[in-house]
């Protein structure tokens, strides 16, 4: 998705890396890799360390590193183009269920035109754009890091080891100790529910209409603060 | 951050942790936080979890110890991009930081 303005960017400086947050690693996230055959660094992070160094807590993220190495914008929704869901048309015969879905998707805070358009002003003027934030601004805005959210880190590291190891039913009960301690983070949740396959409503006990009707769904996607 | 033992050898713990021990306590990049280990070979994991404010859970029936993130302050302690190493799909090791000099865009992602 991202190799388009790539190869648009790059001869100004920019490179695009990209991590996978998938706890089977390239099994799953590898064929994607390979069709979208990317210039870039295309990196798996099995248990989503990148939540824990960064503060990510859903996808698609996106942070801005300076020349120096400096964070000029912590993780914020990163779309590099307008995604098909916000013009999904509700099918006349759709179940009640799916014509839920298909609106509560649609209702997702996504503005990447904008997005596009601060990131190309950074690449062109660097610390001159108002998009690049002070390192204050930086930290200020990064999420607060309570011990729920810190154990939670711990938990799902543990339940990607333990799936891995073939341990599934000691797995779920980390995922869902993490869940329960950082019930924001969809990155935890989305994954966790991924490896239950069509048993993860058995296994978790909701889905993701009912979390995200729960948290509000303009809770998602924070809204760009541009 | 998963660990099979609550001692770990110092070679382990800076391979999986990313913290380096040194004569001026556990240091990520320039940051360095007091610590002292009686053995300079072993680490125990409850001490560190104490020393970097990281919660340590155990799963004895499987014997895995995970530590968490830090605690008690901001996701970024500071706008310094923390040095990321993680592998590549084709199975090398990418450093964040052999992209210094360049403007990088970082760019989570899953295939769920």
């Amino acid at each position: 998705m991202w190799q388009e303005l790539r190869t648009e960017l790059r001869p100004q400086g920019l490179e695009i890396v990209t991590v996978a947050l998938d706890a089977r690693g390239s099994e799953t996230a590898g064929p994607w890799i390979s069709k979208a055959a990317p210039d870039h660094p295309s990196l798996i992070d099995e248990a989503h360390v990148v939540d824990a160094l960064f503060g990510i807590v859903n996808v698609p993220s996106g942070i801005w590193i300076d020349e120096d190495g400096v964070i000029v914008r912590p993780p914020e929704p990163g779309y590099p183009r307008r995604p098909a869901f916000l013009d999904r048309v509700v099918p006349p015969d759709a179940s009640p269920a799916e014509r839920e879905r298909i609106e509560l998707v649609k209702a997702l805070h996504v503005d990447a035109e904008r997005y596009v358009a601060a990131l190309r002003d950074w690449v062109e003027r660097g610390g001159e754009s108002p998009y690049a934030l002070t390192p204050v601004e930086v930290v200020r805005r990064s999420r607060p890091r309570t011990i729920e959210e810190a154990t939670a880190a711990a938990h799902f590291a543990l339940g990607q080891a333990l799936h891995a190891r073939g341990a599934r039913a000691a797995a779920v009960g980390h995922f869902r100790e993490a869940h329960r301690l950082q019930p924001t983070n969809w990155t935890y949740r989305r994954d966790a529910w991924s490896l239950a396959g069509t048993d993860r409503e058995n296994q978790y006990g909701t889905n993701w209409v009912d979390e995200v009707k729960r948290q509000g769904v303009e809770n998602y996607y924070p809204r760009l603060r541009l | 951050m998963v660990f099979t033992s609550a001692r770990v050898t110092v070679d382990e713990f800076e391979r999986i942790a990313g913290w380096r021990l040194k004569p001026e306590g556990l240091c990520r990049g320039e940051r360095c936080v007091p610590f002292r280990s009686n053995d300079p070979d072993v680490v125990e994991l409850d001490a560190v979890a104490e020393a970097l404010a990281m919660p340590l859970v155990r799963d004895e029936r499987h014997g895995l110890w995970a530590l968490g993130s830090e605690a008690g302050t901001t996701a970024l302690r500071s706008a310094v991009a923390p040095d990321l190493e993680l592998p590549d799909f084709r199975g090398g090791t990418f450093r964040l930081s052999s992209l210094r000099g360049t403007k990088v865009v970082l760019v989570a992602w899953a295939s769920w």
